[in-house]
């Protein structure tokens, strides 16, 4: 890009918006939006994600204050569970007439 | 609402390909287009290529702009509507418009563009939205064409992005679907009440928002395949799913069952069904006047991008106000303790 970038720290920050769906139901991530502070960011995730009923409850959070796992470490991290099958009740083979339990 | 993407998107510099690449990048190339092969999804934080980037960047923000532009004609009819009930639809409807410019900056933002930048961008003009907000609503039939054509022809082109290989991409757009559903069938209702129940005069007002919306409403899907030449890149990264010809010949189709029901004709004498090819055959579709309008020459386009750039310049004080009253309230205060 030959255009330097318009003054972007006026911009309002960012926000991770989580929906809880029903009572019960965990809050589940759905998208994010940007707002000058938490009482904005409340209003208009429910302005722009809970339009239908979508929801009973919303948590924002500052996208800045998300600390995630690094993609290049997928393998590394996640694939060592792989071969841990004892880890599931499944691995255990029993008679009929206990398996229940 | 909806992106003529690649078609009619300017050349930026920095577009060639870069000649020299590392053993590493070639593999993480090779990587990533395995995963595209296998149907799987990239996220944001994933190795993806610079063009592959790029590429979306500008569909996303363009489809973005479209959104946003789009609630300017309709907006036009909010005070106007004729009942109380097909004022709150459209409001309801033009909020959503909103609501999807939303959620698809926020999908392109997660490439790494800010949102003052695409904002600059169409601005500026630099940045394109779809060609059919240039054009007027006239009459209040207008609005109900809009949501029949306009929407049904961008749902068609919206649903295989349901799949883009993008995932942000992919997750706004099904919520988008979901609630675009909605627009298309308010439009065709609110037709058909005036087709079925209607004075003569308002009939006639039906038949003449078809007549002008039909021919820009097939040109949403941007322009044949053969001079669409960006359209093999996006199908083999899975951005795009069908071709131009094949989703508008998919629209016509419905419409012409649709427009039966309606008890209107769309303007076009060479309309009819081709058994070979399973699909109706069209008349001429004046392609210049698609790059017109895309050229910036439509009947509205400096309008509409002169009531954006208004917005947003008439909002700059609001912007920074809220700015400077979230810094103060997070000033520590030593009066509090």
């Amino acid at each position: 890009m030959t255009n330097p970038t318009p003054a972007s720290a006026a911009e309002w920050p960012l926000w991770e918006v989580f929906v809880r769906s029903r009572s019960g139901l965990d809050h589940k991530h759905c998208g994010s939006l940007h707002a000058a502070d938490p009482k904005m960011a409340i209003q208009m995730a429910r302005d722009v994600y809970t339009r239908r009923q979508e929801g009973t409850s919303v948590w924002v959070v500052r996208s800045d204050q998300i600390v995630a796992s690094d993609p290049a470490d997928k393998d590394m991290y996640f694939d060592p569970m792989e071969d841990k099958v004892y880890r599931h009740p499944t691995f255990y083979k029993l008679p009929g007439s206990v398996d229940h339990m | 609402m909806y992106t003529q993407a690649m078609d009619t998107m300017g050349k930026e510099p920095g577009d060639a390909k870069k000649p020299i690449r590392s053993a590493e990048e070639m593999q993480l190339e090779q990587r990533f287009d395995a995963r595209i092969d296998e149907g799987g999804f990239i996220e944001a934080k994933d190795w993806m290529p610079e063009h592959y980037r790029k590429t979306l960047v500008r569909q996303i923000s363009q489809h973005a702009h479209s959104e946003i532009v789009g609630m300017l004609p309709e907006g036009n009819w909010i005070t106007r509507a004729p009942t109380l009930k097909r004022k709150a639809i459209l409001l309801a409807k033009v909020q959503d418009e909103a609501g999807h410019g939303l959620y698809l900056y926020s999908a392109a933002e997660t490439l790494g563009t800010s949102r003052d930048q695409m904002v600059d961008a169409l601005h500026s003009g630099r940045a394109k939205y779809s060609s059919i907000f240039n054009y007027p609503t006239l009459t209040w039939a207008d609005m109900g064409t809009i949501g029949w054509l306009v929407d049904g022809a961008a749902i068609m082109n919206q649903v295989p992005i349901c799949r883009c290989s993008y995932a942000p991409y992919a997750r706004a757009m099904i919520r988008i679907c979901r609630e675009e559903s909605f627009h298309q069938r308010q439009g065709f209702e609110a037709l058909l009440t005036m087709m079925q129940n209607g004075t003569e005069a308002q009939k006639a007002m039906v038949q003449d928002a078809v007549d002008r919306w039909w021919w820009p409403s097939i040109m949403m899907f941007g322009p044949p395949d053969d001079q669409s030449p960006n359209s093999a890149q996006s199908m083999r990264w899975g951005i795009k799913r069908f071709t131009n010809d094949d989703l508008r010949a998919k629209f016509i189709d419905a419409a012409v069952e649709q427009a039966k029901v309606l008890g209107v004709t769309l303007p076009d004498p060479d309309l009819k069904w081709n058994e070979e090819r399973q699909h109706h055959d069209h008349g001429p579709i004046d392609w210049s006047e698609f790059w017109r309008v895309i050229g910036g020459d439509g009947p509205c386009n400096r309008e509409r991008l002169g009531a954006r750039v208004k917005a947003w310049e008439d909002g700059a004080w609001v912007r920074e106000a809220a700015l400077a009253h979230a810094a103060k309230r997070a000033e520590p205060t030593s009066l509090a303790a």
